[in-house]
């Protein structure tokens, strides 16, 4: 479904990516573990044209997406949720979903993937005439989820949805991920919070500095020595 | 009493028009981040626009009114294009002076094209003022204020409520996260830069019915408060900027009438620099804290 191919990103003298190559089946959860800095945003950035590359290649279901704008990706079916949940705090949590489903115009089919949203979030819905900037972190996790999804995507990156929450919220979120998987939407996940990213995924990769230097399934990734010196606490 | 009154409406007729031009310096800055300098002489390109439109064509005034629009409209779209995309990622400041280069771009073109002297802007409308008792409404001064006022409202709604104006407020408030919400933020802005011009070109042709002198340099002192005004509002605010023109306009008129004409400016600029002390963001400016 997604594929990288040797991708190198600059931001002015310094190589934040090297060489990345690996790929997204559908269906799957990839998760991409590693430490702070060592890339893992960088390549949705890359991904998403937020950020160009400067060499490589990507491919989203079999054609070369390096030089669409980032407006088309989401027309085509990618979408992200930032890190740090970038909710428009300033616009209602009605509007931010409203947001999320920009590229439709199907307003019938909208209304009923926001219920969906709703059902999923049904927090969001108590709240939803409330200004974004007003939620919790945790809800704002979950309005920048429930945004993402509005645009109908086929392919969902998660950027560190974990982030400053609690043990009891983090589990939540990834119960809802994995739901969201079995809604039918592949997902590319990047954490920091490697235990609860391992266990989820079907297969993960693991960076350093820029690079890709281990991959396996999840499972074997949790039982890989170095990884859980490195990642797990041992 | 009827000084005081008959200033007031005064102070709204010319705050409204600094509200329309602030409208396109808000806007503008509320999405790139730009202070557009050239935007008061927008207010210029509208004025020669409608002088040739109705004394050298001998159009009827609401073509006039239209040809001004279109010809703002597409200036600040070229502008935008050829001087500012090209300099979006670069440093603020690169763009700031680019601003201030279209601007002595434009004053200088008109100048060569034009000449120094200024122009009349012929009568449109005249209808007798409308009294009460002392007080006195001409014609223009109700148009104008009336016209500001119901494309503010407009404006208001549309920004509100259609999907084109909640992308603009998605994009101006955070520009990568607007792009992964599939808005293509090249059409918001050109958008963006049509409607400051749209209402700058209808704010020029009822300035110009107030102030019937066009030349080159004319739209420097009304953009200049415009954008006062929409500092004073709180820049990048929508409805600061219509705020602020009345506040100026207003200020402006009052202390023509009570204190002296010749210090007019330094008090709105007075007014300007204590606002700016006890609230940095302007008048309806927030200092947000937001959680993340």
């Amino acid at each position: 479904m997604l594929k990288l191919q040797e991708i190198d990103l600059f931001y002015g003298a310094i190589q934040a990516l090297r060489s990345i190559s690996f790929h997204v089946q559908p269906g799957e959860i990839v998760s991409l573990i590693g430490a702070n800095g060592a890339g893992k945003s960088s390549i949705l950035n890359a991904i998403s044209a937020i950020h160009p590359i400067s060499s490589g290649e990507i491919l989203f279901e079999n054609h070369s997406i390096n030089k669409l704008p980032p407006f088309r990706l989401v027309e085509m079916g990618l979408s992200q949720v930032p890190e740090g949940r970038r909710v428009f705090s300033k616009m209602s949590v009605l509007e931010n979903l409203e947001m999320g489903a920009f590229t439709r115009n199907d307003s019938l089919e909208i209304q009923k993937d926001m219920e969906m949203v709703f059902a999923h979030f049904p927090r969001l819905k108590e709240r939803k005439k409330q200004l974004a900037g007003t939620l919790s972190g945790g809800e704002q996790q979950m309005l920048a989820m429930g945004r993402a999804i509005m645009s109908r995507p086929k392919l969902l990156m998660m950027d560190e949805p974990s982030m400053g929450l609690s043990p009891l919220l983090v589990q939540e979120i990834f119960d809802i991920i994995s739901e969201i998987n079995q809604d039918g939407i592949t997902i590319l996940l990047v954490e920091q919070n490697a235990q609860m990213a391992l266990s989820l995924a079907h297969r993960a990769y693991v960076l350093e500095t820029g690079r890709i230097i281990k991959s396996g399934t999840g499972q074997a990734l949790m039982q890989d020595e170095d990884v859980r010196k490195a990642y797990l606490g041992g | 009493m009827s000084l005081f009154l008959n200033q007031l409406i005064n102070g709204l007729h010319v705050g409204s028009i600094y509200a329309l031009i602030a409208l396109g310096y808000t806007m503008v800055y509320g999405i790139v981040k730009l202070i557009n300098f050239a935007h008061g002489d927008i207010i210029m390109v509208g004025a020669y626009t409608a002088v040739i439109a109705l004394a050298t064509l001998g159009w009827s005034a609401p073509f006039a009114l239209l040809a001004a629009i279109v010809i703002c409209v597409l200036f600040g779209v070229l502008i935008e294009r050829i001087a500012y995309k090209p300099l979006r990622s670069s440093p603020r400041i690169s763009s700031l002076i680019t601003a201030i280069g279209v601007s002595m771009l434009l004053q200088n073109a008109a100048l060569i094209i034009f000449g120094a002297q200024p122009q009349p802007f012929p009568t449109i409308v005249n209808i007798a003022p409308i009294r009460f008792n002392s007080i006195q409404i001409s014609f223009i001064t109700l148009l104008t204020v009336s016209v500001s006022i119901i494309l503010m409202v407009t404006l208001q709604g549309f920004i509100s409520s259609s999907k084109a104006g909640k992308a603009m407020r998605a994009a101006s408030e955070d520009y990568t996260t607007a792009q992964l919400m599939g808005i293509n933020v090249n059409t918001t802005i050109t958008l963006t830069f049509a409607i400051g011009c749209a209402l700058a070109g209808i704010g020029s042709f009822l300035f110009c019915m107030a102030y019937p002198a066009v030349s080159p340099t004319m739209g420097s002192l009304p953009g200049l408060k415009a954008f006062i005004a929409a500092v004073l509002g709180g820049i990048g605010i929508i409805p600061g900027a219509m705020l602020g023109g009345f506040v100026m306009g207003v200020a402006e008129s009052l202390t023509k009438a009570y204190i002296s004409t010749t210090m007019s400016d330094a008090v709105v600029y007075g007014i300007l620099i204590i606002v700016l002390l006890a609230k940095p963001t302007g008048l309806l400016g927030k200092t947000t804290s937001e959680k993340v």
